[in-house]
């Protein structure tokens, strides 16, 4: 056994006020498959066999995981066992007492989205007013001492607006802000064709970015998730399959990352029944895809094959049926041209992430 | 960020904390969405670095612990580089 993981994702609920149309979250989050939620003693458990396995960083995300009434709880355990943790949040009605408490709990580090640069752009991308108390709970955390992280995933409908983002994390003294082109997963690649920027809108956003980095060095870290569909060569997904990675959802399943419940020729085991560390060694889904020995051509003689793992098993599972084959973004992928088609994806409509949007999709399978 | 000079007195960025990571034996610096790992004279020197104390004050101690001489170029080259992350901060 090579590897141990860093890095561990608590999904605590999939309930979230917010509807953005990109969540990564799955279609079918309002389905049976998600319905029992970990108690406070479960999940304290998986961030004790998490620390044990060699996990040192703690997501903490959702949905909405300041819905959770015993988040105080989880993060007072967290912070005893010495593990770092991120709250990933809306910051939908978070007011500075709770954040205060959360602070009191132990909790290292913020990280709220913000859908657009204004609050017109950015409550019509969310489907719901949510600008204000974001704004608000920024300063929160600037006044009780907590590192910021703005972060904002980036489409078609705000790509115009990637400078007055910087400027927004700048004047709100945020650390770091990450600015996230859209990856093809959950509600995402359902609304792909309404999300697909143009070659032209990434190029201007681009060349802002380089430009912004120049003059705030080290003052604000901006960080560019790349947009995979319109680059050469797929993405290190994950750092490789189950190798430092993992993702505990609200009901308990365990996933090499936040997206691989959706490949359905993979066995996915659940807290409930087995110890963490049995499931990171022994099970079907995290041994799958570690290394190398399940790679096909072109990834098998290829030298990028130790630098990109292959790309995403996601991402080869959802655009061409079979988790087991290159990564359809990389060009010498057959299946590139599958990419190619979406990329000239043009829609003005999209499906709000809702609950029941969810169980219409649910029930279609 | 400013180089170190023997009277700055180096400290972790508020961000930033120093934890032992037991199931792979070493120290690691934790921050937003990252971590460095440390070998365990970078460790030694980071427990040192409290805002109070001087760079030269460390120097001097490392050099009592580890029984040499002429540290600093060391220390302060490991620090500055910490420093242009932004995980460790010069002066009080």
């Amino acid at each position: 056994m090579d590897h141990k993981p860093l890095w561990l994702l608590a999904e605590l609920t999939y309930k979230c006020p917010l509807q953005c149309p990109y969540c990564s979250n799955p279609l079918d989050f309002a389905g049976p498959r998600f319905r029992r939620e970990l108690a406070t003693e479960e999940w304290c458990r998986v961030f004790r066999e998490a620390k044990a396995l060699g996990v040192l960083q703690l997501g903490l995300s959702g949905g909405e995981p300041t819905l959770r009434p015993d988040l105080e709880e989880l993060i007072r355990t967290a912070h005893g066992l010495g593990l770092y943790s991120s709250l990933i949040t809306s910051a939908y009605r978070l007011s500075k007492e709770r954040l205060a408490a959360l602070k009191a709990a132990g909790l290292d580090h913020v990280q709220i989205s913000v859908q657009g640069a204004d609050a017109e752009l950015s409550d019509d991308i969310a489907g719901t007013r949510s600008y204000g108390d974001k704004i608000a709970a920024y300063h929160y955390t600037r006044e009780l001492g907590f590192p910021l992280t703005v972060n904002v995933v980036l489409h078609r409908r705000n790509l115009h607006q990637v400078a007055a983002m910087i400027r927004l994390a700048e004047s709100l003294g945020a650390e770091r802000i990450e600015l996230a082109n859209t990856q093809f997963y959950g509600w995402a690649l359902h609304n792909r064709d309404a999300l697909m920027p143009t070659r032209a809108q990434l190029a201007t956003a681009w060349e802002v970015v380089q430009r912004e980095r120049a003059r705030l060095g080290t003052r604000l870290e901006i960080v560019w998730v790349l947009p995979d569909y319109h680059e050469q060569f797929p993405k290190p997904c994950m750092g490789g399959w189950a190798r430092a990675y993992m993702t505990v959802t609200p009901g308990g399943e365990v996933w090499p990352c936040h997206a691989a419940g959706r490949i359905t020729s993979l066995t996915f085991e659940n807290v409930r029944d087995h110890p963490l560390d049995w499931i990171w060694e022994h099970s079907d889904a995290f041994n799958r895809f570690r290394g190398d020995a399940w790679m096909p051509e072109p990834c098998r003689s290829c030298p990028r094959k130790t630098q990109d793992f292959g790309g995403c098993r996601c991402q080869a599972f959802l655009v061409t049926g079979d988790a087991a084959v290159t990564d359809p973004v990389c060009s010498l992928s057959p299946h590139r041209p599958l990419i190619d088609a979406a990329l000239e994806g043009a829609s003005e409509e999209w499906t709000y992430r809702a609950a029941p949007a969810s169980r219409t999709l649910a029930a279609k399978g | 960020m400013s180089p170190a000079t023997p009277l700055a007195a180096p400290r972790l960025h508020p961000k930033v904390r120093l934890q032992r990571d037991d199931v792979r034996g070493r120290d690691v610096l934790l921050y937003p969405e990252g971590l460095v790992t440390l070998s365990p004279t970078g460790a030694e020197i980071l427990k040192q670095c409290d805002g109070v104390r001087s760079l030269a004050d460390i120097v001097t101690t490392l050099e009592t612990r580890y029984r040499e001489s002429g540290l600093e170029r060391d220390v302060a080259t490991f620090l500055d580089g910490l420093a242009a992350k932004g995980l460790v901060l010069y002066g009080p």
